[in-house]
């Protein structure tokens, strides 16, 4: 039987970042997910592109990924938030020491780098595909039987699956959810004018409307990641629009400030939803990303929020490991359960405020807008904390984070 | 060894029937061991501080006790005889209660570590053929207090330190502090099982300090552990609770 310190369930963008800072450590882990990599690798750009806070990026580095996105993705010089297009809106631009605010990267180009890394560490089993069928948690251990009947075990099982996490429903963690009705539309852009590594937040009746710098594609042309937020009820008519016809639509809510848009990706969507989990550990168990809280995207927090996780928890495992804790630990477990529930809690909370304040119609609600971002710009350490929850650099940082070893 | 095993001198037999009745509930980190499982990430970082400091050692491997022997007096089920194995030391695990000698293996057998349990006192190992002066790391604590002869006791533990050693010991201190602390709020509030302490046989760092150079052993260290409602147990300069000394043989 393959045995390791821990057993990762998911092997996303979160578990492999967990898996490779683990193994930095001379931590052992086993990877299990039931994605073909090398098929997912292989299909071309989905559309999907993720705003790495530059706290992520830090780590990112730290753990040696960094060197494989040198150079691919895109900064946020600064963020541009208004209502509509009407002028008088909110930009945060970042003193010219302080660096970007984030750096946009096709997801993709996060998953090769990663799959790079985990293939180089030697201590990350990588069981993909494999589908696991029951694992089991004890006081002693855990252990995982795979479908195909090979069983592997380990000190600590990490829920890694995203927001359906399995493990976590059989472990009978309750969830607090509530959807908003949105969906949010994600495609791919390229349009006329360059976008001067400019973030626009624009805010609609009906949702959110935010244009994200990339790089451009080998064809050189300029290019944005496009998160357009519509009432649930109408996203099939809009998703359902000839690619031109959509495109046109995008123009229009860009308010034409980039010139002409053509479509360069698929288009995906999904329902935006909130969900938080009660508990993000128990008996040998921890959860990390999405199966531990989704949040709306409007911040772009929701990946930066499980690369928090993981750093949180690599510190907590290593720092254990280092006075000879096992790692399943239950003092380890709620060192991490009290670290990260504050942080995801008060992230949700701000962004699920914006979003709520963002997402009334009506015209009083819309002047209440116009105050409120009139007030955010007018009142420095708001402007500032708003920056710094962008940038990822609010709550009490794990050391990946700070860019320094654990 | 098994209950018939007679009985050193140096352990108290109300004592000992008292752990072993705990035995199996040890490993339950909201059992009645809890204050200990909590107090276990405080007491290793302490301990982890001192091995680098007497090995010099960085604080980043995972091994710094590789190819070093352990001695852990008064083991109970292996809560700290555990850890030290995962730094990489060769451990022996003392313990008066054959129960938590018996729970401690099981669980060490689990853990897939190996570790070597034996039931007695001090004296029985420095009986027992080429264990006197053979390891290089000792360790006691929170033990002493529970013990029948504290000064045979720090005297046995002295004979078992190797040429070069390094000796940790915790223990409460005997203040009206540790005596609210530890009974009045511990074992009243039932975080600490009833009975498990007897202030008046507490030690201060000075009387313990004064044991190990009647011993022979020269104190490196002193530090406080103290407990914090809000934030659990923490290494403090105020020693007024419970507190570590640590010691080189001369």
């Amino acid at each position: 039987m393959e045995r390791a310190d821990v057993i990762i369930l998911g092997g996303g963008l979160v578990g492999l970042t967990l898996a490779i800072a683990l193994d930095q450590y001379g931590l052992s882990s086993i990877v299990i997910d039931p994605a073909d990599p090398s098929a997912t690798l292989a299909r071309g750009f989905d559309g999907r592109a993720s705003a790495v806070s530059i706290t992520s990026w830090r780590m990112l580095e730290t753990i040696g990924v960094g060197a494989h996105l040198e150079g691919k993705g895109c900064p946020i010089g600064s963020i541009r938030v208004n209502e509509g297009l009407a002028p008088g809106g909110l930009s945060f631009e970042p003193d010219a020491d302080e660096g970007p605010l984030g750096i946009m990267f096709e997801n993709r180009q996060l998953r090769e780098a990663l799959r790079q890394s985990v293939l180089a560490a030697p201590n990350v089993t990588l069981m993909m595909p494999a589908r696991p069928a029951h694992s089991e948690r004890t006081a002693g251990g855990v252990e995982v039987r795979l479908q195909d009947g090979r069983t592997v075990s380990g000190a600590l099982l990490i829920g890694a699956e995203g927001r359906q996490s399995p493990t976590r429903d059989a472990a009978g963690i309750r969830l607090a959810r509530w959807s908003y009705d949105h969906t949010a539309m994600i495609s791919t852009v390229n349009h006329a004018h360059p976008h001067g590594n400019i973030a626009y937040e624009i805010f609609y009746p009906a949702g959110p409307f935010a244009i994200l710098p990339l790089l451009p594609a080998e064809d050189g042309l300029n290019r944005s990641a496009i998160v357009w937020t519509v009432k649930g009820s109408e996203a099939p008519a809009m998703l359902g629009l000839p690619e031109r016809a959509y495109a046109a639509e995008i123009e229009k809510r860009m308010g034409g400030f980039l010139g002409q848009v053509t479509l360069c990706s698929p288009r995906s969507s999904y329902p935006l939803g909130f969900h938080h989990a009660a508990k993000i550990t128990a008996e040998r168990l921890a959860l990390v990303g999405d199966a531990a809280h989704g949040i709306h995207p409007i911040a772009g927090q929701g990946l930066n929020l499980g690369f928090r996780d993981a750093a949180a928890l690599v510190e907590v495992l290593v720092e254990g490991a280092r006075i000879g804790l096992d790692a399943g630990d239950a003092q380890l477990l709620a060192r991490y359960e009290r670290w990260r529930s504050l942080d995801t809690m008060m992230v949700a909370a701000s962004t699920d405020g914006l979003t709520r304040l963002f997402g009334i119609p009506g015209r009083t609600a819309s002047l209440v807008r116009r105050i409120g971002l009139g007030a955010v710009a007018r009142i420095a350490p708001l402007k500032q904390r708003f920056m710094d929850e962008a940038r990822g650099q609010s709550g009490e940082l794990p050391r990946l984070l700070r860019g320094v070893a654990v | 060894m098994n209950a018939s095993t007679p009985i050193p001198a140096t352990i108290d037999p109300a004592e000992a029937a008292h752990f072993g009745k705990l035995a199996q509930d040890w490993w339950n980190p909201r059992g009645s061991s809890a204050m200990l499982h909590r107090l276990n990430p405080a007491r290793l970082s302490y301990l982890r501080e001192q091995i680098d400091a007497h090995w010099q050692g960085d604080g980043t491997t995972l091994k710094p006790l590789s190819g070093k022997r352990a001695l852990d007096v008064g083991c109970g089920a292996g809560l700290l005889s555990e850890p030290l194995a995962r730094l990489g030391a060769r451990v022996t695990g003392l313990d008066a209660a054959w129960e938590n000698v018996a729970a401690a293996r099981l669980h060490a057998e689990g853990q897939r570590l190996s570790i070597d349990y034996r039931c007695g006192g001090i004296e029985d190992l420095a009986a027992a053929d080429g264990e006197a002066g053979s390891y290089d790391l000792v360790t006691s604590m929170e033990v002493i207090e529970h013990v029948a002869d504290p000064a045979a006791f720090v005297a046995g533990l002295a004979a078992a330190l190797a040429p070069g050693g390094l000796m940790i010991v915790s223990t409460p201190n005997r203040t009206a502090r540790s005596r609210l602390a530890l009974i009045t709020l511990g074992e009243g509030l039932g975080m600490i099982p009833r009975k498990t302490h007897d202030w008046s046989k507490f030690l201060t760092p000075d009387e313990l300090t004064g044991l190990m150079a009647a011993a022979g052993l020269r104190v490196l260290d002193r530090r406080g552990l103290d407990f914090m409602p809000t934030r659990g147990f923490r290494l403090s300069a105020d020693c007024s609770v419970d507190y570590f000394l640590t010691a080189v043989a001369g």
